[in-house]
C-alpha cells in the first residue's frame, strides 16, 4: 500500500535527520513521542465532571483515539491522574496518596471548577481546588466542561508529555516543588 | 390517642418541665427542659408507643439566651401519630443527656449533631466527627462564620467586588 491509500494517520515523526534506511532524533524527543501517545489515565471522577468524561471516553468522543482508551484503576501503572468532581477536605489526603503511589513520570489534570477552584462550593467543607495538595498541569475550565474541553485539556497534556525534557523529575527544582506541597519522595 | 390527653399526662408526670406545647403546625411540638429529656423520651417509647425515633437535629438561635437546641421527631407506629420534642441549652453548657441507650439510631445522628453543632451528649459511647474532618477546631453550622471557607488564600476580594 502507497503512502497515499492510507485510510488512517501516524503520528507525526519529531524532529530529526532522516535519509534512507535511518532516522536520527534525540532520546528526549523519540521518549516523549512514546510516552505521549500511550498514557494510561486514572479517572479519579467524584461528579459531573466524571460524567463528562464518561462521554469522552466513549465511542462518540473517544479518548482511545489519542492513546489512552487503556484506564488504569490502579495508581501503580497511571501516568496521568484526572481529577474531576469536587473535593471535599476529608477526601484530600486520599487524593495526596493517590498522587504518591503513581511512579514517575506523572501528571496531573484539573477537570472541572471544582477540581480547578473549590467552583461555586466556596464552604468550609471543600478544597478550594486540588492544587492545595497535588502539583497540578492543567487547568480544564467547565461546570461541567464538555467533552471536548476535556480533550483539549488532554491534549495539552500531550503537549508537556512529548516536550518534556527527561532530566526534569531529577532536577532540584521539581524536588523542591514536591516537598512544598509535602509529598514523600522516593530517595 | 388524644393530643390533649397526652399532653395532660406528660404534665402530671412532668410537671413544670413541660415549658410549652402547641398543635396548631404541622403536628403536636412540645418545648421541654434539657434536664427530663431522656426520661420524656423512655416515657414515650415504653408508654406511649412512640417506638420510632425520625430524626434527632441541633439548630442555633444566637438571640436566645438559651442559644443551642436539639430536636427530636418521634413516631408513634401503632396510631401513627407524630411528636416533637425540642430542648435549649446555653453555649457555655451545651450538655445534653444521650438517648443511645433507648434509641441505637440516634448513635450517629447525635454525632452528626456534635460535629455541626458541638452539642455535648453525656453518655454517648463515641462521640466523635462524623462528616467533617477530624482536625477541624470549629462547629460550623453554628451562626457564627462567614459563609465562605476562611481559610482559602486564593481568591481576593478585589477580584469579586468587595
Amino acid at each position: 500500500m502507497s503512502e497515499k491509500d492510507k485510510k488512517y494517520t501516524v503520528v507525526e515523526a519529531p524532529e530529526g535527520y532522516s535519509a534512507p534506511g535511518f532516522f536520527a532524533t534525540t532520546l528526549d524527543k523519540a521518549v516523549g513521542l512514546a510516552r505521549k501517545n500511550s498514557l494510561w489515565p486514572l479517572p479519579f471522577a467524584t461528579s459531573c465532571c466524571g460524567i463528562e468524561f464518561m462521554a469522552t471516553m466513549a465511542a462518540h468522543y473517544d479518548l482511545g483515539r489519542f492513546g489512552a482508551e487503556r484506564l488504569s484503576f490502579s495508581p501503580r501503572q497511571a501516568d496521568l491522574l484526572m481529577v474531576m468532581g469536587t473535593i471535599a477536605k476529608k477526601m484530600a489526603p486520599v487524593v495526596q496518596q493517590v498522587y504518591e503511589q503513581m511512579a514517575e513520570p506523572r501528571w496531573v489534570i484539573a477537570v472541572g471548577a471544582c477540581a480547578s477552584s473549590g467552583g461555586v462550593f466556596d464552604t468550609y467543607s471543600v478544597l478550594q481546588g486540588i492544587d492545595k495538595v497535588v502539583p497540578v498541569d492543567v487547568y480544564v475550565p467547565g461546570c461541567p466542561p464538555r467533552p471536548e474541553q476535556i480533550i483539549d485539556g488532554f491534549m495539552k497534556i500531550q503537549e508537556l508529555v512529548g516536550n518534556e525534557p527527561l532530566r526534569r523529575r531529577y532536577s532540584p527544582e521539581y524536588k523542591q516543588m514536591l516537598e512544598s506541597y509535602g509529598i514523600k519522595i522516593d530517595k | 390517642m388524644e393530643y390533649n390527653t397526652l399532653l395532660q399526662e406528660l404534665k402530671d408526670k412532668f410537671g413544670d418541665s413541660i415549658l410549652s406545647a402547641d398543635d396548631t403546625a404541622d403536628f403536636f411540638t412540645l418545648v421541654v427542659a434539657s434536664d427530663i429529656i431522656k426520661q420524656l423520651i423512655s416515657f414515650l417509647k415504653e408508654e406511649q408507643n412512640f417506638i420510632f425515633l425520625t430524626d434527632l437535629c441541633g439548630i442555633h438561635y444566637p438571640e436566645q439566651e438559651k442559644e443551642l437546641g436539639v430536636i427530636y421527631h418521634l413516631h408513634n407506629l401503632v396510631e401513627n401519630k407524630r411528636i416533637r420534642l425540642k430542648i435549649f441549652v446555653t453555649k457555655a453548657n451545651p450538655q445534653v443527656d444521650s438517648i443511645v441507650s433507648i434509641f441505637s439510631g440516634a448513635n450517629w445522628m447525635e454525632r452528626e449533631t456534635f460535629d455541626f453543632y458541638g452539642i455535648d451528649f453525656v453518655g454517648h459511647p463515641n462521640l466523635k466527627r462524623i462528616l467533617n474532618v477530624d482536625f477541624m477546631d470549629y462547629h460550623p453550622m453554628r451562626k457564627e462564620y462567614p459563609l465562605e471557607d476562611a481559610t482559602r488564600s486564593d481568591k481576593d476580594d478585589r477580584f469579586f467586588g468587595r
